[in-house]
């Protein structure tokens, strides 16, 4: 009984493999930079969602298609341009109906090293496969419907097929589309920047970025690592919450309205500080249109608050009042975080 | 955080000679055994956890009220020493962060004698461990700057406390590789890593133990420590972190 059992099953197996022409998706890790393998951790991708080619392929053409809005009219890319490191030029974000958000657009790159895996300004998207739900169905955002969009896509000439490459024998679904986008989102890997490029011994730095980089690494007049990485974290980023003194009080809780404490309260994601050349204007609200705007507000600008972070020096001055000299030297270093190549390597598929 | 790197040495000469002699012996002693490390924090008989912070709670021996908004430090290197002086040291670290509730306790096995012990650990780093290149502590941005010598921080400790206009100020207690950096390159006046002596401990097969963290020690002892006076900017004041190196002394011992 046993082995006509066995031999009935073998037998399904086969006719399976015989009628659906089953396809195993091409492993495609991700191609780590010099700079991140020899300083900082591995990248979080999650084991129900490994990196393929077809994945990789389905989620950019996701990324840049407006099927996903609610009137065809948006895409991904419409508020994440590539030619802006994934990011746009306007304070906060515009939607379909062009109606204004309330925070400025995050540049997309790095992210799959974001270890703690809290995404957005206030970290209210707990893993780059979940944070693709909200702009989809958000009404001013794509103002789309997820239930539509799986029609669409099950009625497209393409999709059906390149779903079943990447996710063979699963029926297309949100978690489907979630899935691929974060596949291409881990790709989009910027860390090809001069001063990337001075790590690795290849470039030298001018004075005037020298001394910037020693601003930014000073105590006494930067104090920028403690919160935005160094040459050993060089993601530029510490990715945790910070309320860095923008205001006295608060329209926007940030981290606070997530956690519902009021002790977070004004916290926001400390931003990466690559790619500044292309990602203004600055801050959750897209509030500084310039880079010196943004260091004379560190500088003499600071506003007290019961949160503000204890590493904000001289607030009832406004800050440590650096010298023109150390904040023309101090941009000169952020700018060094520019790659110019990561804009040309991430467009939208042919 | 929990970091293990087993490169585990002897740490007296003599200890590999009486062992290479006797092997045959103490191989027949050896059991597995799991030290099970621990952190508990205090405020002198109060315990702290991170629900406590960002809350002006507590009062330094010079009688500063303050609130702690992130505390986290390193402690590697754990020793443990036979009645004969007879030592092993474990090349491990660990990074406490009493802010994420993360890194509060570690463990590790060894094959070793049962008895009873002498167990030591080192707060922060020694300046060989300082030297190398940690991807763990790098992502958690624990560096010091190249400038003030490179390596790790020993402690980030950050709050606030009502300053002498009675107004809320920043602190940051910074434990840090004294450095002095007035003359142009970094040049290091003393040692500011230091041990933690827990004492006598009878080590059997699965051996918790629980290290208790009085954090007004920080304040008080032998040094009352002045928080308007010395408040930030003390990773390049090498005289404050002598002075942190010696009130660090009294903070840490056997939880009983
Ligand atoms: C209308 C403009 C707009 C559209 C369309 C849009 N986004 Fe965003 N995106 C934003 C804004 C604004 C934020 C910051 C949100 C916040 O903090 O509340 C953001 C944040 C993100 C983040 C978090 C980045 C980080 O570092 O935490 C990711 C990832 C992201 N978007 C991906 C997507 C994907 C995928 C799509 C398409 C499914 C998309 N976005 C569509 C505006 C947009
Ligand atoms: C206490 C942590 C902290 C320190 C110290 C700090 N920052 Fe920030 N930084 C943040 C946070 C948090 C934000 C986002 C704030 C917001 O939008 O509400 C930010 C935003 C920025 C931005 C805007 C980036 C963008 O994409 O919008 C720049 C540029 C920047 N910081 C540069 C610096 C420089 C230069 C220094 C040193 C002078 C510095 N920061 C010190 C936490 C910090």
């Amino acid at each position: 009984m046993k082995q006509l059992l066995l031999v009935f099953l073998f037998l399904v197996i086969l006719s399976c493999s015989n009628t659906e022409e089953s396809y195993s998706p091409i492993s495609a890790p991700l191609d780590i930079p010099e700079v991140f393998e020899n300083n900082i951790l591995p990248p979080v991708i999650p084991l129900d969602n490994p990196q393929t080619e077809e994945g990789i392929a389905l989620g950019r053409r996701l990324f840049f298609d407006r099927i996903l809005s609610g009137d065809g009219s948006q895409s991904c890319a419409s508020c994440h341009q590539p030619q802006l490191a994934f990011s746009d030029d306007n304070p906060t974000s515009r939607g379909i109906e062009g109606e204004l958000g309330t925070r400025n657009t995050m540049p997309i790159f790095n992210l799959a090293w974001n270890y703690s895996e809290r995404f957005a300004w206030d970290g209210k998207e707990l893993s780059l496969e979940r944070q693709v739900l909200e702009p989809v169905s958000n009404p001013i955002e794509m103002n789309s419907d997820w239930d539509e969009v799986i029609d669409r896509l099950n009625a497209h000439p393409d999709y059906p097929t390149l779903f079943n490459q990447a996710f063979p024998n699963e029926p297309i679904s949100a978690d489907l589309v979630t899935k691929a986008i974060a596949q291409f989102e881990r790709t989009l890997i910027s860390a090809n920047s001069k001063f990337d490029r001075y790590l690795l011994g290849e470039v030298s730095l001018t004075a005037n970025e020298e001394n910037g980089l020693n601003v930014f690494m000073d105590e006494a007049r930067g104090d920028c690592f403690h919160c935005h990485g160094s040459p050993n974290n060089p993601l530029w980023t510490d990715n945790d919450f910070h309320n860095n003194g923008l205001d006295a009080t608060f329209t926007d809780l940030g981290l606070g309205a997530i956690t519902g404490d009021p002790t977070d309260n004004g916290k926001f994601r400390s931003p990466s500080l690559r790619n500044l050349a292309y990602t203004a204007p600055y801050m959750h609200d897209g509030r500084f249109d310039s880079l010196e705007e943004v260091i004379d507000f560190y500088s003499e600008g600071l506003q007290a608050s019961p949160t503000i972070d204890p590493l904000m020096k001289k607030i009832d001055q406004g800050g440590v009042q650096l010298t023109d000299q150390d904040k023309a030297d101090l941009i000169a270093f952020l700018l060094t975080l520019t790659d110019p190549s990561f804009l040309e390597t991430q467009g939208p598929p042919n | 955080m929990i970091n293990l790197k087993y490169k585990r040495h002897f740490i007296y000469l003599l200890s590999f000679l009486l062992l290479a002699c006797n092997s045959k012996d103490q191989d027949d002693l050896l059991q597995s055994v799991v030290l099970n490390f621990s952190f508990e924090h205090f405020w002198d008989d109060t315990p702290v956890s991170n629900a406590d912070f960002n809350d002006f709670k507590f009062t330094t021996e010079a009688g500063d009220v303050i609130s702690i908004e992130r505390l986290r430090y390193l402690v590697s290197d754990v020793q443990i020493i036979d009645a004969n002086n007879v030592g092993l040291e474990y090349d491990v670290y660990n990074l406490v962060d009493v802010t994420a509730g993360e890194g509060l306790g570690f463990e590790f096995q060894d094959d070793i004698p049962l008895g009873t012990y002498t167990v030591r650990l080192t707060f922060g780093l020694d300046n060989e461990d300082n030297a190398e290149n940690y991807a763990d502590l790098n992502s958690a941005n624990f560096n010091v700057p190249e400038m003030l010598g490179g390596g790790y921080h020993y402690m980030q400790f950050d709050g606030k406390f009502i300053n002498s206009e009675s107004a809320e100020q920043g602190f940051n207690y910074h434990a840090i590789r004294a450095v002095d950096i007035s003359g142009g390159s970094p040049v290091f006046p003393q040692d500011t890593f230091f041990t933690i002596d827990l004492g006598t401990i009878w080590i059997g097969p699965s051996t918790d133990i629980s290290i208790r963290a009085n954090l007004a020690e920080w304040f008080k002892n032998p040094n009352s420590w002045e928080l308007n006076e010395l408040n930030s900017v003390l990773m390049p004041n090498a005289n404050a972190q002598i002075l942190m190196y010696e009130n660090g002394q009294s903070v840490f011992s056997l939880n009983e």
